[in-house]
């Protein structure tokens, strides 16, 4: 016994010496990853202990630590009023069709600009059909206001030419999701197709040529050889989407909506536009931490359960 | 048309011809909204008032042009943050990212998994909004300055990961050759590798920059109204959503609201707070094809 506490004893020195070897010899490493460790540390460490705002009622005054603790009250608010249960739905549905619609939509894109042969036409439309991705969320809202809005939208200017009357398309609720589903799919769809296009490319020549030479045609090529070899990229870049479920597009939410449309938001109200209302237009820095809290674990749990499923699949893409 | 001597086929041809088709359609809609605002931007705005927007100018005009330059320290001012911000801020974030991915690519470095966790972990689970809010401007005391703008837009893990991708292409007989040499790891780092990493560089920098130029989130939550000189989005967040702001920006002279094209100016100042991007873009396109396709899947 007391040798054994001896020698864990001369253990842990050899330990520590060893350790302060090994910063001493990585010194210039280690002074190298500082700023970007202290980064993380002050912008996202930090707010962490911050948490505890969702379990307070809390006000200005008292700060985090000194305003009243409530248990699990603000949860079990949001439970009861049904909220927490509508702006999940609605950031789950939303994401599934993102996901699917424009995974599908960006494998469709991507054979089609691999079928063109003539390379100036590729390159422009690639150019094109990129750029939406590179404008700002505050730009998507502006584009959008230019062509749906009742007074001036380009819409509306094309429904009166026509005879008849203009709608209000910013009270009509039931018509968002598609909206926002289509602007999704016109920012992201371009930029999306590339990590497909890339693929399609690293496709062994031979096999495609021997299956020209075969007399293959150009859609039994895309049915036998391209869509198999674009299924493994498919299958991870859906699960890793999947595992992010949780987590909404608030830049385009955002600036579609607006913060004041209420009639709109129980079809368009996600998580981060909740969590932002609640704290900038109420002040209610509990709830909006609750709701907060919430998807940060809820989303974690998914990230974990995606990559275990890709790491079963192909440990080589699994992010650790 | 023929290749390797096969003749085509009717069904590829037909193949082929729907994919220009839905190529050129896909493409015309990704233009479609950008020529409305265009075309909006120069129309006269008593027959947008009357006619609304189309795809065609109503009425060349170029009062609303006018209009955004009337009093031009406002949106001089805002460019003027925004480039600075996205000067600085790429130059210095580039900087620290390629430091890093380095350091963290090293092989031998005894760290470089623990450290790499530690920052990825951050974007596995975050401390949310609103105690991300409470913590920088209430304990790191940025609300209303531009740090608080600045310093959070200066790296991301997908970031990191990406110039760590990049970085273990570089051979490691480079750095071997370095501590040959008797260099330490840092003057390995800024003399042999930096100079390899250029296409790197480009593609992180080009992220950086894009994240600066169409930064409006943080200026909304931290900036507000505390200062005078809105970064260019934000600035253009403001004039779209509240005409009461319009005004007031308008340096709050004599002016009436009715005395504003306000339609036609929301569209002027999008294409003007857009249009430096959208010029610059098609030339560096590809460093951001390069992105996706090393930093998609894993990031």
């Amino acid at each position: 016994m007391k040798a054994k506490g001896k020698n864990q004893g001369v253990q842990a020195l050899w330990h520590r010496k060893l350790i302060g070897k090994v910063i001493r010899d990585n010194h210039i490493l280690i002074l190298m990853c500082l700023p970007a460790t202290l980064f993380f540390i002050i912008f996202f460490y930090c707010p962490l202990p911050g948490i505890y705002i969702a379990f307070t009622n809390y006000n200005f005054r008292d700060g985090i630590f000194g305003s009243p603790f409530v248990g699990f009250k603000n949860f079990e608010f949001l439970m009861k009023s049904g909220q927490l249960w509508a702006l999940t739905r609605n950031t789950v549905l939303y994401n599934l069709a993102f996901i699917l619609l424009g995974n599908v939509l960006q494998i469709i894109l991507a054979i089609m600009v691999n079928e063109i042969r003539c390379s100036w036409f590729k390159k422009v439309s690639q150019t094109i059909m990129f750029l939406p991705y590179f404008i700002s969320a505050v730009l998507i809202g502006v584009l959008a206001f230019n062509i749906l809005n009742y007074d001036t939208g380009a819409l509306n200017t094309l429904i009166r030419s026509a005879g008849a009357n203009p709608v209000k398309i910013y009270s009509m609720a039931g018509i968002w999701p598609f909206i926002i589903i289509l602007c999704n799919i016109w920012q992201q769809t371009g930029y999306g197709s590339i990590v497909y296009f890339a693929s399609i490319c690293g496709i062994d020549s031979q096999i495609i040529e021997a299956a020209e030479v075969d007399g293959a045609t150009s859609w039994q090529r895309i049915r036998y050889i391209i869509l198999p070899s674009l299924k493994p990229t498919f299958i991870i870049l859906m699960l890793f989407a999947l595992g992010g479920i949780m987590k909404g597009n608030f830049g385009l939410f955002y600036n579609l909506i607006g913060p004041a449309n209420s009639q709109l938001f129980p079809n368009t109200d996600i998580i981060e536009t909740f969590v932002f209302r609640t704290m900038m237009n109420q002040n209610n820095f509990a709830t909006s931490s609750a709701v907060g809290l919430y998807q940060s674990v809820f989303g974690f749990i998914l990230v974990m359960f995606s990559n275990w499923v890709v790491r079963k699949i192909d440990p080589d893409y699994a992010l650790f | 048309m023929k290749k390797n001597g096969v003749k085509m086929t009717a069904s590829t041809a037909v193949v082929r011809i729907i994919s220009y088709i839905c190529v050129m359609f896909f493409s015309l809609m990704c233009l479609m909204p950008f020529l409305l605002m265009i075309s909006a931007s120069f129309s006269d705005e008593g027959i947008i008032t009357r006619e609304g927007f189309g795809l065609l100018p109503k009425g060349f005009s170029l009062a609303a042009y006018g209009w955004v330059f009337r009093y031009p320290k406002v949106i001089l001012g805002s460019y003027g943050v925004t480039i600075t911000m996205t000067v600085f801020g790429t130059i210095l974030g580039l900087f620290l990212i390629a430091m890093t991915g380095y350091a963290l690519q090293r092989q031998d470095f005894p760290f470089r998994n623990a450290l790499s966790f530690f920052i990825y972990f951050t974007t596995l689970f975050s401390a949310g909004m609103a105690p991300t809010y409470i913590w920088v401007s209430r304990y790191l005391n940025l609300k209303g300055s531009y740090m608080a703008v600045f310093l959070q837009l200066l790296m991301t893990p997908w970031l990191i990961i990406l110039m760590k991708n990049f970085a273990r292409s570089v051979p490691y007989e480079i750095t071997e050759s370095g501590k040959m040499d008797g260099a330490d790891d840092f003057k390995i780092f800024i003399t042999l590798i930096l100079p390899m990493l250029k296409p790197a560089l480009a593609t992180v920098g080009l992220f950086l920059a894009l994240g600066y130029w169409n930064e409006w989130y943080n200026s909304m939550l931290y900036l507000g109204s505390a200062v005078t000189y809105k970064p260019l989005q934000y600035y253009l967040y403001s004039i779209i959503n509240t005409a009461a702001q319009l005004k007031s920006s308008m340096a709050g002279a004599a002016i009436t609201i009715t005395d504003l094209p306000s339609n036609t100016l929301k569209m002027a100042t999008a294409v003007v707070a857009t249009g430096p991007i959208i010029f610059l873009y098609p030339f560096v396109q590809r460093y951001f094809i390069s992105g996706i396709t090393i930093g998609a899947v894993k990031g």
